[in-house]
């Protein structure tokens, strides 16, 4: 009995001792890992498994690939950066694990990411409180950005592309009257369709169908056909790439004559389903076969480093880190609200246009390009600005 | 105009449904099963159409062949999970049937993978124009093969010795044991043949609506049960006119009502059978002999 509470006591000791040890370990390593460390640390999360594997694996490999050329040219004045990522399985608590984790273990000065806006919602509460910066290259959904003065974002919302492509609906494909065909189980496509609608209205022309489908939907020939009724002059779908795919097939079985147009949700849609997008517009962050040069040199150096192509969350993910770098760069420092006041001042011209930032921390007047599929491939028309 | 363009379409959905819907009733009605891993076959022999088309397989060798191994995979689920369980009490092999879903569901996403497949083009697209209606010809080739299908089968039972022995069986087990048919393979045969016919209905699916992917059964599978309860489960005339009838119902609600509603309307039509006329459409009430 008396051994038994020896050993116990003994233990209860150590364990105190080891607590304390480590909390006066990480006391520290905060203090050294100021101005004195050797290399800057930069966290990013993502859904890197999983049934939207493809949205975070792209995004962090291009953050990675910005994030060795800046180490290659020398880094943050000499200073070289580590890039930590973490595979959030877009699953929202995995996300904030995520983040602490980044902060008290890892003690990364800046995030880029989340990629999804369900993960990037998750913590955002947590990057406010610790004064975080975080940019996040990818989360679309309006509240990210919404009294979070440390978070920013370095592509536009719903409503600004969904604005840019009814005006050019109007404007360049002449479209008197359209159909809209959403999703009803997706906020995504529920806000963009009601934007679409919104400008059409607005400019006195007439949606002659405002058509939801549910997630699970395959055969849209009933609706379909009602817009064969209607006979109007422009179908916008605004949904991800391989619903689109499905109902543009529909949409050549039955014949439709439509001009159809659609969102940045149908990035790779021409993968699957060249045949049946050939002829149609999108807006997009970037386009692949723009012959500017910073965007070639992205595109082929992930090529050389990965082996497949990039998409538009790949260009942003490259752009965030480059953002973030120079913003980091311009703060001379590595203190949080050094470098958020410097990324609320930065302009920088990347890959998906001039990435500037309003007093939200979003990106205001940007670059959207207009892109038609010809051929099985992109053909950037043109590049517009929307007020 | 617009309301015979809907029941065109509601047709092809209807054909998938009906096809499918036999392989239900022709296995409840020989062994008393609600066979709930049939969606399931038919997701697999739509995955085995995949491979085929994918491996460049002329159109006439995608469907042989994936109805084909449909068939065997039938026979093998009824050898493996069902036959064991024969005289054990119904709920037994109710839930094995359950069981069964869930595994071939899952084994199809191990091997497959979660990512829906596109399947290649087989049938070229090229609407037909009748007067001022467009139909699509993949609607005409669905609707057409399943009527050919649904016309062989019938035929099948009514003059064939083995579909007479499936009809004995299905009347009286012992019975027709006693009479010398071989109830064992009349039960496999059985199976066989609803799962190719489960697998047709996965092609027309899968080339009607692109896509082919592990939980693609789940729907389908449980609205061929509703169409089969609809027209009086266990009789075969009965699958197929209550599967033109769920088509039309679901194509309808989606183009006058609201697509939300379309799965709703269709279950409720199972909740109004159950309790109206359970019996289904064309069942006949037959009073229990003491």
């Amino acid at each position: 009995m008396k051994k038994r509470k020896l050993i116990s006591s003994v233990l209860a000791i150590l364990l105190v001792a080891s607590i304390l040890m480590f909390a006066g370990c990480s006391n520290g390593e905060k203090e050294t890992s100021g101005d004195d460390s050797e290399v800057i640390k930069i966290g990013t999360f993502g859904p890197l498994t999983g049934p939207v594997a493809a949205y975070g694996s792209v995004m962090v490999n291009s953050a990675k690939l910005a994030i060795d050329e800046i180490n290659e040219n020398g880094g943050i004045d000499g200073k070289q950066i580590q890039l930590i990522d973490y595979d959030t399985k877009a699953d929202a608590s995995e996300a904030v694990n995520i983040y602490n984790k980044l902060r008290d273990q890892d003690e990364v000065v800046a995030i880029i990411g989340g990629t999804i806006s369900g993960e990037t919602l998750a913590v955002k509460e947590l990057a406010i409180a610790d004064g975080m910066p975080m940019l996040t290259p990818t989360a679309t959904h309006l509240d990210v950005t919404l009294d979070a003065p440390s978070i920013f974002r370095a592509c536009y919302t719903d409503p600004y592309q969904g604005a840019a492509i009814a005006k050019y609906s109007i404007e360049n494909l002449d479209g008197k009257s359209a159909a809209i065909l959403y999703n009803t189980d997706d906020s995504y496509s529920v806000g963009l369709a009601e934007t679409y609608k919104e400008s059409f209205e607005e400019a006195g022309l007439e949606i002659t169908n405002f058509e939801g489908y549910t997630a699970n939907e395959v055969d849209y020939s009933a609706i379909l056909s009602n817009v064969k009724d209607k006979n109007p002059d422009i179908i916008f779908l605004p949904d991800y790439y391989d619903t689109v795919g499905k109902i543009a097939t529909a949409i050549r079985n039955m014949g439709l004559e439509q001009i159809v147009v659609g969102v940045d949700g149908w990035d790779s849609v021409e993968i699957n389903y060249a045949e049946q997008v050939e002829g149609y517009y999108f807006v997009n962050h970037f386009a692949k076969t723009d012959k500017a040069d910073i965007v070639q040199n992205f595109i082929s150096a992930y090529k050389t480093k990965y082996n497949t192509d990039p998409n538009a969350l790949g260009a942003l993910g490259y752009d965030a880190a480059y953002v973030l770098v120079e913003a980091i760069k311009a703060a001379g420092s590595t203190d949080s609200e050094a470098i958020v006041a410097a990324l609320s001042k930065i302009e920088y011209s990347g890959v998906t246009g001039t990435i500037r930032f309003d007093d939200q921390g979003d990106v205001t007047q940007k670059d959207i390009a207009i892109i038609k599929i010809v051929d099985g491939d992109h053909e950037l028309l043109e590049k517009i600005v929307v007020e | 105009m617009l309301l015979i363009q809907q029941l065109i379409n509601g047709l092809q959905v209807g054909s998938i449904y009906a096809v499918i819907a036999l392989g239900y009733t022709m296995v409840y009605g020989i062994i008393k099963l609600i066979n709930f891993a049939h969606g399931e076959v038919m997701m697999m022999g739509a995955y085995f159409a995949f491979l085929a088309a994918v491996a460049g397989m002329p159109i006439w060798a995608v469907f042989l062949i994936s109805m084909v191994l449909s068939a065997i995979l039938g026979m093998v689920i009824e050898r493996v999970a069902y036959k064991p369980l024969r005289s054990a009490p119904r709920i037994s092999s109710l839930i094995t049937a359950i069981a069964m879903s869930l595994f071939l569901q899952n084994l199809a996403l191990f091997i497959f993978k979660a990512d829906p497949k596109v399947m290649p083009t087989i049938i070229k697209n090229n609407p037909v124009t009748i007067g001022s209606l467009q139909i699509s010809n993949i609607t005409i080739i669905t609707f057409l093969v399943s009527v050919v299908f649904m016309v062989i089968l019938t035929i099948f039972i009514s003059k064939t010795k083995s579909g007479k022995a499936m009809r004995a069986v299905s009347q009286d087990t012992e019975a027709a044991m006693l009479m010398g048919i071989n109830v064992n393979s009349t039960i496999s045969l059985t199976f066989a043949i609803g799962s190719a016919l489960a697998a047709l209905g996965g092609i027309l699916y899968a080339i009607a609506y692109t896509q082919v992917m592990p939980t693609m059964g789940l729907l389908p599978g449980l609205k061929a049960f509703v169409a089969a309860v609809l027209g009086g489960i266990g009789i075969i005339p009965g699958a197929m006119i209550g599967g033109f009838i769920l088509g039309f119902i679901e194509t309808l609600t989606k183009a006058y009502i609201s697509s939300r509603w379309a799965d709703a309307i269709v279950f409720g039509i199972l909740i109004v059978v159950l309790s109206v006329k359970p019996t289904g459409i064309l069942g006949k009430n037959i009073r229990e002999k003491v």
